[in-house]
């Protein structure tokens, strides 16, 4: 076994204890603000044009507007999110609709392994179908009680609590369900495949 | 339409994936200088067992570990060029209640050893072989990235019509001042134009608020409708920054944006 590599004159700020503690995957640190991070400009939001449509390997494409979304079953979901970018939120709350309701609209054909989210202004990740379910997942419009804002991927966002937070895409627009594995936009340039922060997938190889 | 830039971006990934595709493992670099550049910020270069040349914009992790086996981790830019071999600058602001970057700039000295792993980062990035013009915008600390442009501009053989707009709090606190200077009088199409936003000595001829549309509009002028633009800085200043370029017609495709600290909400 190589010995460990200690940083001389380290020690480290005094850090959290009992359960906070525990709920911060490793080499994360806690933070009560809501860092914002994005590859781009804000794009603007018009209602009136937003859908939401799952699509792919489905046998009907199915696509609700934003006012049929806004009927869809909500729930309330508290979560601790992780980003690559070191930091971790705890407690954070929303509302939105689990992706489990909006796969109940549609018939997901056998060979669906993966879904591609996508967006406004490009963007991509990719996340395995069974990261998606099972109340792992959901497409929220409302962060601590108010409609989420823009920079934070205002009217709608994926979040995916359980992995890092690049796959929690902002202002999505659909998924598309595939086959085959298709690395998004982060994925193509270095990063994790999976980013599950509790095994620090980071970056390709991790 | 979303999904055709979908399709765009999976088709992209498949050239970007080859050669991002490396196990980024960590490595102990020796710490070979410190200089100080404003009262709150550092140049540390770090001499590397494992050297690859990078693209400027990128960044390394650095990962500091206690003898009880806690450790952390955090990113910094970096500030060199590619065209020096062998070591790297990062260049650090002091955060006040940090954890990794009082521990650089109080606790650690030249010859010691540190973690690291990189580099890291394949979109924020810029080299000499993409066409210009380019508009490159900073606020405090978030020059570093864009410094390492700048250096490889310089050391290219292709230098795009460019300009820097640099938004600081104080005269005191703008970072490479001294060297930004000397490669805007070099008159090789590097123009730097500073904004001060707390305080203006006397006699100062930059801008002296906030950065704001006007200011984009009068500082992109110049290099036409659609530059490259690179923005990092605070996110209030990135945000203001971005969208404030996109309402006076800069295509969003063409601005890439790198935030630091805290959402100022």
């Amino acid at each position: 076994m190589p010995v460990p590599f200690v940083t001389r004159g380290f020690q480290g700020k005094p850090r959290a204890t009992g359960d906070a503690a525990r709920r911060v995957p490793p080499s994360q640190y806690l933070t009560t603000d809501f860092p914002v991070l994005s590859a781009g400009p804000t794009p603007t939001k018009n209602l009136r044009l937003w859908s939401f449509t799952i699509e792919g390997l489905v046998r009907e494409k199915t696509s609700w507007s934003w006012a049929e979304f806004q009927k869809l079953p909500a729930q309330d979901f508290v979560v601790d999110i992780s980003c690559v970018t070191k930091w971790t939120k705890l407690d954070t709350h929303w509302r939105g609709v689990s992706v489990d309701t909006l796969l109940e609209h549609v018939d997901l054909e056998p060979r669906g392994a993966f879904a591609t989210a996508y967006c406004d202004g490009g963007y991509t990740t990719n996340i395995r179908l069974p990261d998606l379910v099972n109340g792992q997942a959901f497409v929220a419009s409302q962060y601590e009680g108010a409609p989420l804002e823009a920079e934070h991927g205002g009217p709608a966002r994926l979040v995916v609590p359980h992995l890092y937070f690049w796959k929690s895409a902002k202002w999505v627009r659909g998924l598309h369900i595939t086959e085959k594995e298709t690395p998004g936009f982060w994925e193509s340039l270095g990063y994790h495949i999976r980013g599950d922060p509790w095994k620090e997938e980071r970056y390709s190889g991790d | 339409m979303a999904i055709t830039s979908a399709a765009t971006h999976g088709k992209r990934s498949a050239t970007a994936a080859t050669d991002e595709r490396r196990i980024l493992d960590w490595q102990i670099a020796t710490i070979a200088a410190i200089h100080t550049e404003t009262p709150r910020v550092r140049t540390f270069t770090l001499r590397l067992p494992d050297w690859t040349t990078h693209r400027p914009g990128q960044h390394y992790d650095i990962r500091l570990t206690a003898a009880n086996g806690y450790s952390v981790q955090r990113s910094y830019s970096i500030a060199s060029a590619p065209e020096r071999e062998g070591e790297i600058d990062l260049t650090v602001e002091r955060v006040a209640d940090g954890e990794v970057s009082p521990f650089l700039h109080d606790v650690a000295v030249v010859g010691d050893q540190i973690e690291v792993r990189g580099p890291i980062g394949g979109y924020f990035v810029w080299h000499s072989a993409l066409e210009g013009p380019l508009l490159l915008i900073a606020g405090g600390s978030g020059i570093v990235p864009l410094m390492a442009m700048i250096r490889h501009r310089a050391a290219a053989t292709r230098r795009p019509a460019t300009r820097l707009l640099y938004s600081s709090r104080t005269l005191d606190d703008i970072i490479y001042a001294d060297e930004l200077r000397g490669l805007a009088a070099r008159d090789d199409g590097l123009e730097v134009v500073h904004t001060l936003t707390r305080s203006q000595p006397a006699g100062w001829t930059g801008y002296g608020r906030r950065i704001d549309d006007q200011m984009l509009s009068d500082v992109r002028r110049p290099l036409g409708d659609a530059p490259r633009v690179f923005i990092c800085g605070p996110t209030p200043l990135v945000e203001g920054a971005a969208n404030g370029l996109v309402r006076i017609g800069v295509p969003a495709e063409r601005i890439r944006t790198e935030r630091f600290g805290p959402s100022g909400k």
